[in-house]
């Protein structure tokens, strides 16, 4: 047993949902308890879907345990193919039902219903959400997609686009109309829009464009196996990673890489001078490892910021993961559990997080910018606007997102330059965050009295560690801070004062001391300063 | 003015039964709000990475509040041998109580996995409360999917603390279910100034205020599908108060009525408290009812709180209600309220929700209540929603939400039309 509180990804049944609802003219039969519906509003609200998820729950209740489960599985898929005439049904058990074990492939295939059945085996207690969407898509594809005369123009699939998909919507876009520029069209685009009959087609393609690995990557190469059809090893996330997406479509294809780039602004955008601040900031990336691993690339090479620390909540790409981590002098942290990612957040300090739903939360808590670049994600990222993150738009759209919750660039001078202002001072926060100013009342701006700073200073007097013989190292949380060291702390902007804190108490317990005063405060600057 | 029931209710009108795929969600929800109102409570859910997620879906932002639950995620190797999950799960509570000191009450919930495996979490309650006693008290209760529906598990919870609550010969007044703090303070400001008292509250906010029960205990219920609670606290002697549900002005006072006659308080007494707060709750209802009068509503079950909700609805807005589904109906409970229904909605228990759909289509409602799996594809197939579950997150009851309730149902009605007015063209 793992106690948990919030989990970064569903169950493996979420993950067939997902498929499910992203596709058209297939319908989900759940063997199920009653309240498993609870994930439909994952897609009517989250998503706003404005129709029900194509899935059909068992509704199993206490009562029927005793009987015949078994029947209301066989009378559920009869209902649903009558109901909703799908083209085909996919079949299988949430956690519950897995215990139960009624054999939904066993029991739907023996009822000789007139479309294809494609039965699901998701191990609820090993696997997770992705790896449900990844099978259930092989699945689909394995059943369904035959080998078959290639298109005579090239043509190729998009693949592992899903219903409650971060971006995937505007990314399918973004792609195809890349791809038009280079003169391929698009054969089918799966899962997200493609009916069972398209996936039959899907070996007309020349080849497959890899959108997300997460949840396309086992279909891939089982079309790269029965339909010999190449996939796209590239996810086009970032300017570089574009053009080389590009240049490997024109390597499979022998077509020209030339494509529009004169509404690509990133890189503009980014040598601009207000863009100097921008440099060596430092930045924490989490999330799925697809959409870290191009974070990363754009963060350092595209943005000019410095990656301290990067990770993945997805196991099965652990392996990538690491090595690019390698190469950016980190150890990749590899991890579900939310609490050691806010660890990881709270020891390095970073000045933006860039990560999930999960770690816009652990940013406002601490107080530390941060922008969204990965599911789970709430309804506001999944924006009415037009709002990519693949190809040169989505370059733009992540500039924007990435830079707008730090404070601008003259803004963050001019916070240090007059910190002590009445007005316009730190705690005001920055000026297009919409924070109310507060001017301080003049009383606050008077340096405080040692005493009255050690009542209303951090440390209260009787949390105060007791005076004892000095320790070689002391341990930085019995450091004590003066009170005219900690009123200068406080003139340090707020989006650095964490790192100063950090910063001096290491110092100060490397030399040996149990308190810190102004001087301390500087000393420490000098040695860290770069 | 003394309120005229119709000549006929709906108790004795046959309820349409249905059975089939429910569109609703499992007992494990009423965390979401009990942890809120129990103070020194945290509640442990034994089950899957589906219990884990459906909470995480259901409290939204709360998750990152340090909420007072969590699940403890049954993997493999608990599936494979039960001594092993009893250790497992000893091992859990152990990390946790002592992260959390500041825990009085500890309730172990089943769930779905945890009953079909077997796992009698009612035996490692009682081990657990032997361990950790005096300090921390472990009971345990049902929020599983195939014994409850939603609001059941606060029922669930609340019966499971009626065994442990103190014995008492003293003649008291209990309101039983969880409500906001400042809808509860509300009730408790009524009886006090019309002198009833002592009043104690199941759940209390604190471990150490929990009420007791006996023989001369009388209690009240502030929510409709507490019917295991009823059952445990008559079986501790105490006896149940019958009233409508306080929704509105008239189930407010009904139900005060109802209480203030068990205990002797003279009709001017009772006119002379209610009767402000009773004349802002008519003004507060009136505001809302054009937008409501003449209205056809029709509701899907989710929380039992339908059928008061729809006599409110009806007496007091003047809506004319088609069909008024409930995931169960307690007669006894609900015989006041069913008895001031009208006569000629369809009485729905239970569901098979691809039928009901047909059935609301068919009578394509001026408003339909129901849950957020459904509320946005209606909406695109034009009927406009009420999604429900706010009734249970939202104050609701007494005189001084009257208003604030009425206005839930007529905001969506009152959207419709404006944004019908500047004839906007929803994209797909």
């Amino acid at each position: 047993m793992k106690l948990t509180l919030w989990t970064y990804e569903g169950p493996p049944h979420i993950g067939a949902m997902r498929v499910a609802t992203g596709m058209k003219g297939l319908h989900y039969v759940l063997h199920a308890p009653q309240g498993d519906t609870y994930a439909d509003l994952l897609f009517t609200m989250i998503e706003r879907r404005n129709a029900r998820p194509p899935v059909s729950y068992t509704t199993f209740q206490a009562r029927d345990l005793g009987s015949d489960t078994a029947t209301l599985f066989k009378t559920t898929c009869q209902d649903a193919v009558d109901r909703f005439a799908p083209e085909a049904l996919i079949v299988g058990a949430s956690c519950t039902a897995e215990l139960i074990q009624d054999d939904p492939a066993g029991l739907a295939s023996a009822m000789g219903l007139k479309v294809p059945v494609i039965a699901l085996d998701l191990p609820s207690y090993q696997r997770k959400e992705n790896f449900g969407a990844d099978e259930t898509f092989l699945q689909i594809v394995r059943a369904l997609a035959k080998p078959m005369p290639r298109s005579e123009a090239i043509t190729c699939n998009l693949l592992g686009a899903t219903g409650l998909g971060f971006r995937h919507r505007d990314d399918v876009v973004e792609v195809t109309s890349l791809l038009a520029q280079m003169g391929i069209a698009v054969n089918v685009c799966a899962p997200l829009g493609a009916r069972p009959s398209d996936i039959a087609r899907m070996g007309a393609a020349h080849f497959n464009v890899l959108l997300y690995p997460e949840t396309g990557e086992s279909a891939a190469r089982q079309c790269e196996k029965a339909l010999s059809q190449p996939y796209t090893k590239t996810v086009p996330i970032g300017v570089g990673a574009t053009r080389a997406f590009i240049a490997e479509v024109a390597k499979l294809t022998g077509l020209s890489p030339k494509v529009d780039e004169s509404r690509l602004r990133l890189p503009w955008w980014s040598a601009s001078v207000d863009s100097t601040y921008l440099t060596g900031k430092r930045v924490f990336l989490f999330g799925d490892a697809t959409h870290v691993m191009a974070a990363a690339r754009i963060a350092r090479d595209e943005v000019g910021f410095e990656v301290v620390g990067m990770g993945c909540f997805n196991r099965e790409f652990a392996r990538p993961m690491r090595a690019m981590a390698k190469d950016y002098g980190l150890e990749a942290l590899i991890t579900d559990d939310y609490l050691e990612v806010e660890a990881a957040i709270q020891a390095l300090a970073p000045e933006l997080i860039l990560g999930t739903q999960m770690e816009r939360h652990i940013g406002k808590r601490l107080g530390i910018p941060c922008a969204v670049i990965s599911a789970p994600v709430h309804v506001q990222d999944f924006p009415a606007r037009f709002s990519p993150q693949m190809g040169f738009e989505g370059a733009n759209v992540i500039f924007d997102t990435w830079v707008h919750p730090l404070v601008m660039g003259l803004e963050e001078h001019l916070l240090t330059m007059f910190r002590e202002d009445f007005e316009f001072h730190d705690d005001a926060g920055a000026s297009h965050h919409g924070g109310a100013a507060m001017a301080r009342p003049v009383a606050e701006i008077q340096p405080a009295a040692p005493a009255a700073a050690a009542e209303a200073g951090s440390m209260p007097a009787e949390a105060a560690p007791p005076v004892v013989a000095e320790a070689v190292h002391p341990d930085p949380a019995t450091i004590v801070w003066l009170s005219d060291a900690e009123t200068e702390l406080k003139k340090i902007p707020f989006f650095v004062r964490g790192k100063a804190r950090r910063n001096t108490e290491r110092f100060a317990a490397e030399k040996g001391l149990t308190r810190i005063s102004i001087d301390t405060l500087y000393e420490a600057k000098a040695h860290y300063a770069r | 003015m003394t309120i005229q029931p119709p000549a006929t209710g709906c108790r004795d009108v046959p309820v349409l039964k249905e059975r089939g795929q429910r569109e609703v969600f499992c007992g494990l929800t009423g965390i979401i709000w009990l942890h809120r109102k129990m103070q020194d409570a945290f509640f442990l859910v034994v089950g899957s990475r589906t219990c884990a997620h459906l909470l995480q879906s259901a409290a939204g932002v709360m998750i990152f509040a340090e909420p007072r639950f969590g699940t403890a995620i049954l993997e493999e190797k608990d599936l494979a041998g039960l001594a092993d999950a009893n250790t497992e799960l000893d091992r859990e509570v152990a990390r946790l109580l002592s992260r959390r000191p500041d825990i009085r009450q500890l309730f172990l919930v089943g769930s779905c996995p945890s009953e079909v495996i077997k796992l009698d979490l009612h035996r490692a309650a009682e081990r657990l409360s032997a361990l950790h006693a005096p300090h921390v008290r472990v009971l345990n209760f049902t929020g599983s999917g195939i014994e409850t529906t939603f609001t059941q598990g606060e029922d669930a919870c609340l019966a499971a603390m009626v065994p442990a609550l103190a014995p008492t010969q003293a003649r008291e007044l209990l309101l039983v279910g969880a409500l906001p703090d400042v809808v509860e303070d509300q009730a408790l400001a009524l009886l006090s100034a019309m002198g009833i008292g002592p009043v104690r509250c199941l759940p209390s906010r604190r471990a150490d205020d929990a009420p007791a029960v006996g023989p001369n205990t009388v209690f009240a219920l502030t929510q409709p599908f507490l019917g295991s609670t009823h059952e445990a606290l008559t079986r501790r002697g105490a006896r149940h108060i019958p009233a409508p549900f306080p929704f509105g002005e008239e189930g407010t006072t009904l139900w005060l009525r109802a209480v203030a006659k068990e205990f002797g308080v003279s009709d001017a007494t009772f006119d002379a408290v209610t009767a402000a707060p009773r004349a802002r709750a008519i003004k507060a209802i009136a505001s809302q009812a054009d937008t409501l009068n003449g209205k056809t509503l029709f509701m899907f079950p989710d929380s039992q709180l339908e059928p008061p909700l729809a006599r409110f609805l009806t007496r007091e807005c003047g809506m004319v209600a088609l069909e008024v589904g409930t995931p169960y109906l307690h007669r006894d409970i609900l015989g006041p309220d069913l008895d001031l229904l009208a006569k000629g909605p369809v009485i729905s228990e239970g569901q098979d929700v691809d039928r009901q759909l047909d059935r609301a289509r068919a009578a394509r409602p001026d408003l339909t209540v129901c849950g957020l799996g459904l509320a946005n594809p209606l909406e695109a197939e034009g009927l406009t929603t009420k999604w429900a579950i706010e009734l249970v997150f939202t104050p609701v009851h007494f005189y001084e939400q009257a208003g604030d309730l009425a206005a839930l149902f007529a905001r969506p009605l009152r959207r419709r039309a404006l944004l019908n007015a500047s004839k906007l063209e929803a994209a797909e």
